[in-house]
């Protein structure tokens, strides 16, 4: 077996003809870590005596006559979601040396289901970032050119279900975490309708706007993770009794009837034109295919990353607050007092993007600032909100470039964060509208860089997005 | 909207120490972004509903009962330090 090509159905389905069992299937994943990581710095950590002893109960289960998608499948997780007695630092320096003492809810799925947990990739401190070059420990590179960033929050995810590291993994998407590491690298990522998937376990960033979503190499895979995570969960109140309808079988709803939408706001100069000849062809390829296109308009499209780092910094500060050196994570040595106790473990803990964000959040939250900043922009984001409700009227799906470029070179974006938070324009407005999207891949640049393609579907709408993503998948793939 | 933002008091609030370079980077970035996200100043907002979270969410209840929770020994083998079933802190009260 490829790990570099194998997919989650493809070893299911390995697995389930016992061409091979899920010992020697982990074996296969934990030797193209050692063989590939040493360049790429997708992981932070390994646990290979875990991963083994779990894929080893995994064959005994099936020996005894269990089966299923994911049983006996490794699956990446990034280091911000607890997979019990496993690290989760959150690339950061506070959280060095912390072992996990429950599991996430998505965890305790996957664990449900028999996968296996083999490793932590890498992101962007606290996923405060959008190139994993936040991460306290190392810089992860883009599989597809070593002097490139693979994206953020979650690039650890990517590069590894990329750069044949992993089948699978789990990332995160508070702004397009998911998404936008997903089209630098090459993979499917898809970020569930905010409550779709149950965030209890994972680290908060912003607690009205994150979500758990999987990256993977096909679609079909996305959907066969998102059946395992999806639901509600007691432990996390977000979660509404929403029924989670059959994923698989949205796959074959094919392009035709489908109505697409254009968003003439998402269709700008300023995008990269190979990007943007990438993403054109793909929506007509969609339309020769039998679907039909339309064009939308979401005026306040411009206001989004306005509203997005006011309400996300806003949040993440409150979030953070429990970073304090009291009951876990560093602590200062010999605090002079209960404000250096907290103000010095910090200090020492965090890096300059969790910082950054961290007084950015309490200044729009200070007394005198809150009615112009963190009110107003609630107010903003139901006008947002409202914009997508009316261009679904009209649509099944939204399509649109993920990024204004491919991936930028490490060192590039670092010393300017407003230009790397306008670098989420196009990612940010379906987390403020709670809607879910996808990143399918929709071909390259010139330079042999990835292009994602950008599937929006209304809340709920997942069926919809996995229907056009695996659509879009089957004519790039012929091309 | 925006005036000269006091990053020194701020980060009080914050309860986060900066270094002098720290707070001069941090001065000079947020100028910068606060000034970028201040266009939501240009828009009408009367009469409009704040929205809170990603889907309207309601508020959830549940039977007050003990269910099984995290392990007392590995819970505080992540403190920084513990005294028996205790978190260990410095003292933190000064002297009379």
């Amino acid at each position: 077996m490829d790990i570099a090509t194998l997919t989650v159905k493809e070893a299911a389905r390995g697995l389930r003809a016992k061409d091979y069992s899920s010992v020697e299937l982990t074996q296969a994943v934990l030797a193209a870590i050692r063989e590939r990581d040493g360049a790429l710095n997708a992981y932070l950590s390994v646990d290979a005596e875990g991963a083994l002893r779990q894929a080893a109960d995994a064959d005994a289960a099936r020996a005894s006559g269990r089966e299923g998608d994911l049983l006996g499948v490794p699956i990446a997780v990034k280091d911000l979601i607890n997979v019990d007695g496993q690290p989760c630092t959150c690339a950061s320096k506070i959280l060095r040396g912390y072992t996990a003492c429950y599991d996430a809810t998505v965890s305790a799925r996957l664990r449900q289901a028999g996968a296996v947990f083999a490793g932590r990739t890498n992101m962007d401190e606290f996923a405060m970032g959008s190139s994993t070059e936040a991460s306290a420990f190392r810089t992860t590179r883009n599989p597809h050119d070593g002097t490139r960033v693979p994206g953020g929050s979650s690039g650890g995810s990517a590069a590894a279900v990329a750069g044949g590291e992993a089948l699978a993994a789990l990332g995160t998407d508070t702004g397009g975490s998911i998404r936008q590491p997903a089209s630098f690298c090459g993979c499917v990522g898809l970020k569930p309708s905010y409550g779709r998937v149950s965030r209890y376990g994972v680290t908060a960033y912003a607690s009205s706007l994150d979500q758990v979503g999987p990256m993977t190499k096909t679609v079909e895979d996305a959907a066969t993770v998102l059946s395992c995570l999806a639901g509600r969960d007691p432990r996390d109140g977000t979660t509404p009794d929403v029924p989670v309808p059959d994923y698989g079988a949205a796959l074959r709803g094919g392009l035709k009837g489908l109505r697409i939408g254009l968003p003439k706001e998402y269709y700008i100069a300023g995008t990269d034109p190979a990007v943007m000849a990438c993403v054109r062809g793909a929506v007509e390829a969609c339309a020769a295919a039998g679907a039909e296109v339309v064009e939308v308009s979401l005026p306040h499209t411009e206001y989004a990353i306005a509203v997005y780092y006011i309400v996300a910094t806003a949040e993440a500060s409150a979030n953070l607050a429990r970073f304090d050196g009291v009951r876990y994570g560093h602590r200062t040595a010999n605090p002079e007092s209960v404000f250096g106790l907290y103000a010095k473990s910090r200090a020492e803990g965090f890096g300059t993007e969790v910082k950054r964000r961290i007084i950015l959040g309490t200044y729009v939250l200070s007394s005198g600032y809150y009615d112009a900043y963190y009110g107003r922009a609630q107010k903003v984001r139901t006008l947002i909100r409202r914009d997508y409700e009316a261009a679904f009227r009209s649509c099944d799906v939204l399509m649109t470039p993920v990024a204004p470029t491919a991936a930028y070179r490490i060192g590039e974006a670092c010393d300017d964060p407003l230009k790397m938070y306008l670098g989420d324009i196009f990612t940010v407005p379906a987390n403020l509208a709670g809607l879910c999207g996808l990143s399918v891949p929709c071909g390259k640049t010139p330079e042999g860089l990835p292009v994602g393609l950008q599937v929006l579907g209304p809340a709920f709408g997942e069926c919809a997005v996995l229907r056009a993503g695996q659509g879009v998948e089957e004519l790039v793939g012929a091309e | 909207m925006s005036d000269t933002i006091d990053v020194a008091y701020v980060a009080e609030l914050a309860r986060l120490e900066l270094t002098p370079d720290e707070h001069r980077l941090f001065q000079q970035q947020l100028e910068l972004i606060v000034r970028y996200v201040d266009k939501i100043g240009e828009l009408d907002v009367s009469g409009i509903e704040p929205t809170m979270h990603g889907q309207a969410v309601v508020n959830v209840f549940r039977e007050d009962v003990v269910l099984p929770s995290c392990d007392r020994e590995r819970v505080l083998g992540n403190a920084p330090e513990r005294n028996g079933y205790e978190f260990r802190l410095p003292k933190i009260v000064e002297d009379a």
